[in-house]
């Protein structure tokens, strides 16, 4: 049983994926192949919520590493939002915050585009 | 899971299949030393991200490899040693990553070290016979 699963929503033209669990070296694939099928249907605006995200490794931050770059040149963006406490801390002990824009709240993110 | 003058153990094979099990492992006994919910996560990642090198980088993900974790505790730390039999880690030719320049050229990987260093208070990598051990020291 993998502890982690990923919901998709649409927003106008704005994909949403409600991503729950814990994600690490293992289920990072499962997040992976999501944001590919995202970028192969041209949805190139993203945002990811993270409220029910509990734990996350640095393989979960490589996803997000290995196609910002792509999804931005294409004019889109992958915003994060509503991330708890101790998983903000993680992508902060990497320096995230200034690569990526992480917001307290899904509106924020989706107004955003 | 055996329990000898109050060290742990858990053998492993080398699989993220059981991330979460060492993940709870961990958590479970620094737990019962009182250690502060901050404590425990940060405990859980170090621990996540050294047995995932072990996977990714010296047994270059071929399965059924063995992994031992130990976790023990002293009046003032809890210490975590990991040992596996694939290649060793060489401290001294790691880097630091550059995560603004790996996005650019669509890199990932190189943060787990980097982690480990930043959450535990501290980290040694020991070479013994044929086991690599890398030792995680938090303070109580």
């Amino acid at each position: 049983m993998k502890n982690f699963s990923i919901a998709k929503r649409q927003i106008e033209d704005i994909s949403v994926l409600d991503i729950s669990g814990e994600l690490d070296a293992h289920t990072a694939s499962q997040l992976e192949n999501s944001l590919k099928t995202l970028i192969d249907e041209q949805s190139y605006r993203i945002v990811v919520n993270c409220s029910r995200l509990e734990y996350i490794a640095s393989a979960g931050l490589g996803v997000f590493m290995a196609y910002i770059e792509d999804v931005r040149s294409l004019g889109g963006d992958i915003k994060l939002t509503n991330m708890t406490d101790r998983v903000y801390n993680v992508f902060d002990l990497l320096g995230f915050p200034t690569l990526y824009d992480i917001l307290d709240d899904e509106k924020e993110a989706v107004n955003g585009f | 899971m055996a329990t000898t003058d109050n060290i742990h153990t858990l053998s492993v094979d080398a699989s993220t299949e059981y991330l979460s099990e060492v993940r709870d492992f961990v958590a479970t006994h620094a737990r019962k030393v009182g250690l502060s919910d901050k404590d425990i996560s940060e405990i859980r990642l170090a621990v996540d991200e050294a047995y995932t090198n072990i996977i990714k980088h010296a047994y270059k993900n071929s399965p059924s490899r063995p992994v031992r974790i130990e976790l023990g505790f002293t009046n003032s730390q809890l210490w975590i040693s990991i040992m596996d039999e694939g290649e060793g880690f060489k401290p001294e030719d790691y880097k630091a990553p550059n995560i603004s320049k790996r996005i650019k050229n669509k890199q990932r990987g190189g943060m787990g070290v980097f982690l480990i260093q930043k959450l535990m208070d501290q980290v040694q990598y020991n070479q013994k016979g044929p086991y690599n051990e890398i030792r995680m020291v938090k303070n109580l």
